[in-house]
């Protein structure tokens, strides 16, 4: 699947750098550089949560392809 | 000509004695698969047992079918006692079934350990090859049929986790011929075409025989080959099956599998909300600490007292002054007395002295005369007194 805006890749690169952001060995101005690239990442974050739609599929197979259609369960 | 022919009835009575008489049809144990498998409203089960080339009838009475451990059912192999007779009414010749065994289970209980075994060898169970579920997948593909309490129980464990959950089912059978084959090419469909983040394989609980798709070669490899990462949901807790040992994740039930596939949605959003945090704090206190900084700088003598170090190098200047004239004062001192101390040598020797008591000096050229030698008639000559000097002609 899509790469691009991986959640996984998002939270542990927000965690890491609250670590770095945390041991405080930063300049002020790297400090604040490093926390607007976390607040970014947060928001990343939530907006691939909050982007998500709620769809349950089942593929059928048609003349040999893969049809998507809505499922429900009974 | 007068033909003796006998009734319908007589022939089948006839057939059924005869069938009575022989004893190896009274006893006999039989094995073959379970078709066309009927359980009759009054408890009787009627079905057909078949080879690969021929069939019998069945017939089981309620009485005996109520102690049955299993629950019979069409493709099933088993193994049946009782007694083959004829049923008079319709000249057909039955087994009458007193007990029924599932049959194979030893040879598949062998085949299991044997591929076990094989699979294991090869490192298709390696903890090495298995990948990390996706903490947050945006598509959940499962295979597993798409009626019965699977699909369902997987929908609604994952709607309630993440009510926005995506799931993509791609139906397979579970059980019976063909099934691992449709199961390993589905396994392939999805990988192929990208269809998920992550895939459960699953069906619920079941004989041996019903699990045993799980249980081929053709499934563990397509596990073992996909690129998607793989969680196993294979009837129940106790029940393990070749593919949950390949699968990247084994769960114990398909709700668990969906528990294992989709994150709660709530902690996850905690969980990001708990970083914004630390980066708050932490940022707060970089921003204190700089203050703290700053004012301790901002109370040094440097901003309170700029001139000090002005004043401080006046006093090292003057104090140098000092010094220096000390100094000074000390060569002068020294230079003195030795001007005193050659001058009073000199003034013993002077010749002045001398020349005060009445002596004189005579020179000629410049050069004082020390004997009559240096003197001819007619020189002229200066002669020095105490008071002054004179010129003079030696006669």
């Amino acid at each position: 699947m899509e790469k691009e805006n991986n959640f996984e890749d998002s939270m542990k690169n927000l965690e890491r750098i609250a670590t770095e952001l945390e041991n405080g060995n930063l300049s002020l101005d790297e400090s604040v550089k490093k926390f607007e690239e976390g607040m970014k990442l947060a928001k990343q974050c939530n907006d691939i949560l909050e982007q998500a739609e709620k769809k349950i599929t089942i593929l059928l197979e048609k003349n040999g392809e893969l049809e998507e259609q809505n499922f429900e369960a009974n | 000509m007068k033909y003796n022919a006998v009734t319908v009835t007589q022939l089948n009575k006839y057939l059924k004695d005869r069938f009575d008489e022989d004893e190896n049809l009274t006893a006999i144990l039989v094995k073959g698969e379970i078709s066309n498998f009927k359980n009759h409203y009054t408890g009787h089960l009627y079905f057909t047992l078949k080879d690969e080339n021929s069939l019998i009838k069945c017939i089981m009475f309620k009485s005996y079918a109520e102690k049955l451990a299993f629950k019979p059912k069409d493709g099933m192999k088993v193994m049946v006692f009782g007694s083959v007779s004829v049923f008079e009414r319709d000249g057909v010749y039955q087994i009458y079934v007193k007990s029924m065994l599932e049959d194979g289970m030893g040879d598949l209980h062998e085949k299991f350990e044997e591929l076990k075994a094989k699979l294991e060898k090869e490192g298709l169970f390696e903890q090495s090859h298995k990948k990390p579920i996706p903490l947050y997948s945006k598509v959940i593909g499962v295979l597993t049929s798409q009626t019965g309490a699977v699909i369902r129980d997987i929908i609604n464990v994952s709607t309630r986790r993440n009510p926005n959950v995506y799931i993509r089912l791609l139906p397979v059978p579970v059980q019976g011929p063909g099934a691992a084959e449709q199961i390993a090419e589905k396994i392939k469909i999805m990988n192929e075409k990208k269809l998920a983040d992550v895939l459960i394989v699953g069906r619920g609980g079941g004989s041996l025989e019903d699990l045993w798709p799980f249980n081929e070669e053709v499934v563990a490899r397509a596990i073992y080959e996909s690129e998607i990462p793989i969680i196993s949901a294979v009837g129940h807790e106790t029940d393990f099956t070749i593919a949950d040992f390949v699968a990247d994740l084994r769960a114990p039930t398909p709700s668990a599998a969906a528990e294992l596939a989709v994150p709660d949605i709530y902690e996850l959003k905690q969980k990001i909300l708990k970083e914004q945090l630390r980066y708050r704090n932490a940022l707060k206190k970089k921003v204190e600490l700089m203050r703290l900084r700053y004012e301790k700088v901002m109370k040094s003598r440097a901003f309170t007292d700029p001139t000090r170090k002005i004043k401080d190098n006046y006093v090292l200047v003057d104090s140098c002054i000092k010094r220096l004239e000390t100094k000074i004062k000390q060569i002068y001192k020294i230079k003195n007395d030795k001007f005193i101390e050659l001058a009073t040598r000199l003034d013993t020797l002077s010749p002045l002295k001398t020349l005060m008591r009445g002596y004189s000096l005579t020179e000629k050229d410049g050069q004082i005369i020390k004997s009559v030698e240096q003197l001819k008639s007619q020189d002229e000559v200066k002669i020095r007194l105490c008071d002054g000097e004179k010129n003079a002609k030696i006669l």
